[in-house]
């Protein structure tokens, strides 16, 4: 090609875009800077967590049990006789738990999103969270057992596979998915989801009960590592998986159409990603029951800090989600003495307001979201 | 300009959307180096036809051939390194800044020797596109014409043989429209082929080799501007009076609509005061209505 005088033409000053707000540079230094800053609180905030509780242990001394577990002569041991059993049967898993399930709901929130092109997908708020309790719920009315252990995480993954794709065709129009029919289908399939756990919870003995409870209050109380060991590999695929498709998440910000211009398979995208979803998602309520907010609230935040690039904004939300989720947490065990608080409770109280601010902010720009 | 070689064959295309025959029958072969104007009144089919083209509305009859294979036999990611679309649609559903949306035209030839390309030909497409200025802004505070180019310039730098561009020109302004068609016909003379589906006859005119009108779902007429752009036809098409006049220096083919009444009145506006020469326009107007 060539258009020398086209180019000397329309070749504006340079000084103009050197006052742009985001530069290249400037906006990959935010990136590693956030990035770092969260494994960095992350890491801190983890050893503070683990040593908080009815039994003090310094963070110090939380940092140096790890150290000595992995065969490193690192740091002091827990000065209370019963410090390190606390912090290994009860405290870790927990901690750990809350890592991984923060991470698997903001990646869940920010796939969703990706998919309906739409930031106020989360799914807590169109249904998926409730689907999936409904079908871990019945796995303890009807004492399910097909898959020994993992019974409750693979029905919580069928249901909320079922919920998604539900979501997904009913709200869907012309390629795109407004906010309100978002919205209102996920009232629809919450309303269904409700009636399903109101029916396994008449159904269902006195524990049975108190479990469905538990799921829709949400809560880490009593993780144990064997939970863990469930739960993490799950997560784990679904990050990964995400990690992959990442860039091409990116085109399908185009639309559909153009996404496929830039040789992206957008159906086959999506069911992966929707797959995806579903699985974080089921691995997250599987054992701590329904948590919503993580999903909205994180993603968006690290989206204003570093942009809609979904590579970074993976990586970020990761991160920023498990930071939520164990601060969350500690607040759940120590705001109330001797009581342990819903947890899901508490992103609620949180991410509700946070959603009525972005409903408004989406009014405001009427149909600003394309 | 390289050989001609026949980039785009479309033999007896057929749509029918919910039992409407929306197009009929369009034949369209374009070679490499040229650039092929589709024009035609609102709901002619001229967007449908290109929607064919690309593969994104399904026909019920008809061949697509994009470089001598069925369009239904390339894999996604080869085919967007034959050829690149832009829509009239370009909104973005979060907020990536135009630069981001310009690279994503490279995303076709990630891991091939090409992506060394990567960075200039971003460039390149942003300063052609004239869109440096806010290169760093995000494309959803941008105004229409804005994002226009923005898109325009991710195509660009997708840099394929074969551009298919959808009403490229209708949110912008004078200059820019010109930029687009300069461009497209510098693509052209660098070998590349254009399909360009526009609304200014004029611009059809100045910039395309050869003319598809469409009417009513058809091709009705297909050749050089001049030979397309007759009076009787563009009149009868558009039910509207048309003129079409060779430009006295250039000999540039211009049609015009026919304005009798204004013309008439306006002949002696420029001596006459604003609210008298607004009353004078008026009136003839009052009386043929």
């Amino acid at each position: 090609m060539t258009a020398v005088d086209d180019a000397t033409r329309t070749n504006q000053p340079s000084r103009e875009s050197s006052a742009d707000p985001l530069p290249r540079t400037v906006s990959a230094r935010r990136r590693v800077l956030l990035i770092t800053g969260l494994a960095i609180a992350l890491a801190i905030m983890a050893l503070v967590s683990a040593g908080t509780g009815q039994l003090y242990v310094s963070p110090a001394e939380v940092f140096g049990s790890i150290m000595h577990a992995i065969g490193l002569d690192l740091g002091p041991l827990p000065a209370h006789p019963n410090g390190e059993s606390a912090l290994w049967t009860i405290r870790f898993p927990r901690v750990a738990m809350s890592i991984v399930i923060g991470a698997a709901l903001a990646a869940a929130g920010l796939l969703m999103q990706a998919v309906f092109g739409n930031p106020l997908a989360d799914p807590g708020v169109i249904g998926v969270s409730s689907g999936a309790a409904l079908g871990a719920s019945a796995t303890i009315v009807f004492g399910w057992a097909f898959f020994g252990e993992w019974t409750t995480a693979v029905a919580a993954f069928i249901t909320g596979l079922a919920a998604t794709f539900v979501v997904y065709f009913m709200s869907r129009s012309g390629g795109k998915t407004e906010v309100v029919t978002l919205v209102l289908t996920g009232i629809a399939v919450n309303a269904f989801t409700g009636a399903g756990l109101a029916l396994m919870t008449f159904l269902g003995d006195q524990a049975a009960r108190e479990q469905i409870v538990f799921w829709q209050l949400g809560s880490l109380n009593g993780s144990r590592w064997q939970q863990f060991s469930i739960v993490l590999p799950l997560i784990v695929v679904g990050v990964v998986v995400a990690f992959v498709i990442s860039h091409r998440l990116d085109l399908l910000s185009l639309g559909e159409r153009s996404a496929r211009h830039l040789g992206v398979n957008v159906e086959g995208l999506r069911i992966v990603a929707i797959v995806v979803t579903a699985l974080l998602v089921a691995a997250a309520v599987s054992f701590a029951g329904i948590i919503a907010f993580v999903g909205l609230v994180i993603p968006h935040l690290m989206r204003m800090i570093i942009g809609p690039a979904h590579r970074p904004l993976l990586v970020a939300s990761v991160l920023g989600g498990a930071l939520l989720l164990l601060t969350a947490d500690l607040v759940a065990r120590t705001a109330v003495p001797m009581a342990d608080l819903p947890i899901g409770m508490l992103t609620s109280l949180v991410g509700g307001p946070f959603f009525f601010w972005l409903l408004r902010r989406a009014r405001r720009s009427a149909g600003g979201w394309g | 300009m390289r050989g001609a070689s026949v980039a785009l064959d479309a033999r007896g295309v057929s749509v029918e959307i919910d039992g409407r025959q929306i197009l009929a029958d369009a034949s369209i072969r374009v070679f490499s180096g040229e650039i092929v104007a589709l024009i035609g009144p609102n709901g002619a089919g001229k967007s449908t036809l290109l929607a064919a083209l690309t593969g994104d509305q399904p026909r019920t009859s008809g061949t697509i051939e994009i470089a001598a294979r069925p369009l239904d036999d390339w894999k996604l990611k080869e085919l967007a390194q034959q050829r690149a679309v832009l829509l009239q649609e370009n909104g973005v559903f979060f907020p990536f800044t135009v630069e981001q949306v310009v690279e994503m035209g490279r995303a076709p030839w990630q891991r091939t020797p090409l992506d060394h390309d990567d960075e200039e030909a971003v460039d390149e497409a942003i300063r052609l596109t004239d869109i440096e200025r806010f290169r760093h802004r995000q494309v959803p505070s941008l105004s229409g014409g804005e994002r226009a180019r923005s898109a325009f310039a991710r195509v660009l730098a997708q840099r394929t043989g074969i551009l298919l561009l959808d009403e490229p020109t209708a949110a912008l302004d004078l200059r820019h429209q010109e930029d687009v068609l300069r461009l497209a016909r510098q693509r052209a003379h660098a070998g590349d082929a254009v399909i360009v589906v526009l609304h200014d006859l004029n611009l059809a005119a100045a910039y395309a080799d050869r003319i598809a009108l469409l009417s009513s779902g058809r091709i009705v007429a297909q050749g050089s501007p001049r030979e397309v752009l007759t009076v009787e036809r563009i009149s009868d098409v558009y039910a509207q009076p048309v003129e079409v006049i060779t430009h006295p220096q250039t000999g540039a083919t211009i049609i015009l609509p026919v304005r009798e009444e204004l013309s008439v009145s306006r002949t002696n506006d420029h001596s006459l005061p604003r609210t008298t020469a607004r009353s004078r326009i008026a009136l003839p107007r009052k009386a043929s209505s």
